[in-house]
């Protein structure tokens, strides 16, 4: 029962994984041929929160604690990344 | 019993982030992927935080999810208006079959000032 269950669980994270680098593989495709700058930025928000995702999945496989720091940090670097390119979108609108 | 549920989470999680990636690239506009990529992904980060915190078993860990969950999705909300806004203010391509643009003519880019009726 218990070997059941070890495996269950090595089954959907590979799995995970696999649709994860997909995500990040369709993500880029949009990065590359976005038709403007607005949808180039989306594109770059989404792939960091998919990095995201795709630590916390390698924290929960190998047993690691600490890689869960890396998450917040990059939580908070997206934010002021993508705060910092709409700004100076609407400034060169408007100058 | 509880790798049940955690895979089922973590599942669940993953779909939801593929879900927006597939949005992401199919969708017409700049809005709707918007649409698509905001929410679904804000939801995916939330059930895989949720499930390293039931694997885990640790206060440490589970603080540290909540903390991810809050910063999620304190962030996406304000980061997607921004972006929504400076794309609208750039003047980006909407679908050609939008129905309605209630800021088309109120919007005063020069003065930054919103006309609330016609008159």
């Amino acid at each position: 029962m218990n070997i059941l269950y070890s495996t269950l669980l090595e089954w959907v994270l590979d799995f995970s994984f696999l649709l994860l680098i997909l995500s990040l593989i369709l993500t880029f495709i949009r990065f590359l041929r976005g038709p403007s700058i607005p949808d180039r930025i989306v594109a770059f928000d989404l792939f960091i929160i998919i990095l995201m995702g795709f630590i916390i999945l390698f924290s929960i496989k190998m047993n690691i604690i600490v890689l869960l720091d890396t998450v917040i940090i990059m939580a908070l670097i997206s934010f002021l990344g993508t705060v910092a390119y709409a700004k100076y979108l609407e400034k060169g609108v408007n100058s | 019993m509880t790798e049940v549920i955690l895979s089922l989470i973590i599942l669940a999680g993953s779909i939801f982030i593929f879900i927006a990636a597939l949005g992401i690239t199919r969708l017409p506009d700049m809005l709707t992927r918007m649409h698509a990529s905001a929410k679904a992904s804000s939801l995916g980060i939330g059930l895989l935080a949720i499930a390293a915190a039931i694997y885990f078993v640790h206060s440490w860990v589970i603080l540290q999810s909540l903390l991810i969950i809050l910063f999620i999705f304190l962030t996406a909300p304000i980061s997607a208006h921004m972006i929504a806004r400076a794309g609208y203010l750039m003047k980006v391509k909407l679908w050609t079959s939008t129905v309605i643009d209630e800021m088309q003519n109120r919007y005063d880019c020069k003065n930054r000032i919103l006309q609330s009726t016609d008159e």
